[in-house]
């Protein structure tokens, strides 16, 4: 997929001032942030399973060759076709072959960022092969050309008015006076439309939230159903898989899958969780012919042993992006790549470069919220200090921002010198603000006050006041 | 073609150097084939330990609270005209289709003569299903479901309306049970085709968090707790 990474500040500036963003963007704190916390709170053992979650892909990176060729033996035994791919060009070569020797026209698809991250609809469609996204929010986004804003909920920037606008605008064989101005109605449509295309697709492609290597099975979790009748109903089933879905065995998902859908909407399990174990069996009478695994490396390895590891804990859930203030500002398509959110930004860096990502792991208030709220206990903004770190070390910030920081560190090293200049400032910015206790406008701060005011200080440093012994707790 | 043996040694030995670890390392095979062996449980919610009929209610509860609709039957002989009363209700054709489980095949179907019994998979037609599950999860009101030709998958999502027949003996309090006897039947690491935990209806909540029941599989649920 393309990155506007590179230009995150123009786009963030673009998303505060796009209304309907905003007026979407208003929903997600009723939604999940509420559901999640009732979710977690109704299990008495919710951090107990976060602290075993953890622990068991913590082994499984650890010994993640040795957990591959386990699985890579058992899936094989049980039929499936298990392909390697170094990088996303050989996964598409790879997704495409078996396209082209299945004879395929069309591919329906399950919801899978994986797919999104080695750009394969346009490869596919490029080579005359049509992809139909399934879930309802990855339909109405390809409907439109664009890329998920959320790694579960894709469509969550756009409002309902906007979606029955594209309906109309595409299913012209419906009759235009037709009522859309409700959900239930919007699905309905969709439902109907779409029930066509899994009956009459060749291929279907989805992801994977596990694989397990006791049984060599790969397990998909969704809400819509969309997911299974993506993999039922063709002749051939193509799993995309990064090598970090491996788990030892079904008891491990068990303790996963128990904080996945809490943490992701709230519910105690998500609809549906399907395990696949190679192809149709004899004597069964529906199912795939072919089972195909594409184990997808792309940049996953070398994170491994680096101070990036933890980030391949990550299950998807979201709930980094639901409870991050800035996602809640700008929504997912600023952060320019697949990934959004504070899980984004310190996939993204590790995955396409942080001279491409050098903003991201920058979009952060470090208010530590999504720490808090991921099931897999990733600490995301020491990931993202690192990469701040990084980009440092190869002077990838701008003059001034260096400048500042070397202003900064001067006086840090100088502690009569720091207290002397942060003295004469906050008693200078007190003595000028003291009359309406804020400034709508300051020198060099400007990128603060076009905003919002900046809080006039009171006219004594935090070194002072403790100083003084003015402490409350 | 990319891919192919040398990108399997590719990726193999990226992770081996990242990790800086032996793949000929015997300790390290050792702890990981003793891993899988053993299989063991985890953190398990206190939450399904409670003696059966206790899990029966729990199940049943759980199942309300995910949109399904659910009810207690004596035996499997009152299956038919369970599932005859709840097509009637939901305006359905009295039109039914199911695969080979045995346990339905015993079930007299003849008793209620204007329910037409088809059997096989689904290609789509189909308004209603009934399977029959595997095993039931108290602990989250989910129902397990077996692919093969007694219970073809399709039945389970191509439908408006989805029946499941669960014996009361086969509800369990947590997932930790239920893979246990996945295990007994199939034998240690070896799966059916599919497996199936549903948890509720058909649901998607993609439009403005709006959550909407029968996206793109079963608008409805409804299950037969037999015993």
């Amino acid at each position: 997929m393309q990155t506007t990474s590179p230009r995150f500040k123009q786009n963030a500036a673009e998303a505060l001032v796009d209304p309907n963003l905003q007026q979407a963007l208003g929903m997600v704190e009723r939604g999940f942030i509420v559901k999640r916390r009732d979710a977690a709170a109704a299990l008495p053992e919710f951090d107990a399973l976060r602290a075993s979650g953890r622990a068991i892909k913590d082994h499984v990176l650890e010994n993640l060759d040795l957990y591959l060729e386990a699985y890579e033996k058992k899936a094989t035994e049980a039929g499936a076709k298990v392909h390697w791919a170094v990088d996303a060009a050989d996964a598409r070569d790879i997704i495409l072959g078996i396209c082209q020797a299945a004879g395929a026209k069309t591919v329906t698809k399950g919801k899978s960022m994986v797919t999104e991250e080695i750009g394969l609809n346009d490869h596919l469609s490029a080579n005359g092969i049509t992809p139909v996204e399934t879930d309802l929010g990855e339909y109405i986004i390809q409907l439109r050309g664009e890329h998920p804003s959320h790694i579960i909920a894709p469509a969550i920037h756009l409002t309902r008015a906007q979606i029955a606008d594209d309906f109309r605008r595409v299913h012209t064989h419906l009759d235009p006076a037709r009522p859309l101005e409700e959900a239930p109605t919007l699905l309905a449509e969709a439902r109907g439309v779409m029930r066509e295309r899994f009956l009459a697709a060749d291929v279907g492609i989805t992801g994977a939230n596990f694989l397990v290597a006791e049984t060599g099975t790969s397990i998909i979790v969704t809400n819509e159903g969309n997911g299974d009748l993506t993999q039922i109903l063709p002749r051939v089933h193509v799993v995309v898989a990064s090598i970090e879905k491996l788990v030892p065995t079904l008891e491990d998902v068990a303790q996963i899958v128990r904080i996945l859908a809490r943490s992701a909407t709230g519910q105690e399990m998500s609809v549906y969780t399907t395990l696949s174990t190679g192809p149709r069996r004899p004597g069964d009478p529906d199912g795939p012919e072919e089972y195909h695994v594409v184990l997808l490396d792309n940049g996953r390895s070398a994170m491994l042993g680096s101070e990036f590891q933890d980030m391949l804990r990550c299950i998807r859930c979201g709930a980094c992006m639901n409870h991050c203030p800035v996602y809640g500002a700008i929504g997912g398509h600023a952060y320019g790549w697949v990934y959004p959110g504070p899980m984004g930004a310190v996939l993204t860096p590790a995955l396409i470069g942080i001279d491409k990502a050098a903003h991201l792991p920058n979009a952060s208030t470090f208010c530590g919220r999504c720490e808090a709220v991921c099931p897999m206990q990733i600490p995301l903004p020491k990931m993202m200090r690192h990469w701040r770190e990084r980009e440092f070390e190869r002077h990838l910030q701008p003059g001034t921002v260096r400048a500042g920081l070397g202003l900064w560190a001067f006086l840090a090293r100088r502690p009569a010198l720091y207290r002397l200049a942060t003295g004469l400032a906050a008693r200078a910015l007190g003595l000028f603000g003291k009359r309406k206790g804020r400034f709508a406008a300051l020198p060099l701060a400007g990128g603060w006050t076009a905003h919002r005011d900046m809080a006039a200080p009171e006219g004594r440093t935090f070194q002072d006041l403790w100083a003084a012994g003015e402490r409350r707790r | 073609m990319s891919g192919g043996p040398s990108a399997r040694d590719a990726v193999l030995g990226r992770v081996r150097a990242a990790l800086g670890v032996d793949s000929r390392d015997p300790g390290r095979r050792a702890a990981i084939a003793d891993r899988l062996a053993a299989h063991r449980a985890g953190i398990v919610p206190a939450r399904g330990h409670i003696p059966p009929a206790e899990q029966v209610d729990l199940y049943e509860n759980r199942l309300k609270g995910v949109m399904a609709t659910v009810e207690r039957l004596p035996d499997a002989a009152s299956v038919p005209g369970a599932v005859a009363a709840v097509l009637r209700d939901r305006n359905l054709p009295a039109a039914i289709r199911i695969g080979d489980d045995p346990r339905l095949a015993a079930m007299p179907w003849g008793a209620v003569p204007t329910l037409a019994v088809s059997r096989g998979r689904s290609f789509g037609a189909d308004l209603a299903a009934v399977s029959h599950a595997f095993a039931a999860v108290a602990e989250t009101g989910t129902t397990m479901l077996v692919s093969g030709p007694d219970n073809p998958t399709t039945l389970n999502f191509l439908p408006d309306l989805h029946i499941i027949v669960v014996d009361a003996a086969d509800i369990a309090g947590d997932f930790e049970t239920v893979i246990a006897r996945l295990r007994a039947r199939y034998g240690e690491g070896e799966m059916p085709r599919t497996v199936n935990f549903v948890t509720g209806p058909s649901r998607s909540a993609d439009i403005e968090q709006t959550l909407v029941l029968g996206a793109h599989g079963p608008r409805a649920l409804h299950v037969l707790i037999v015993g």
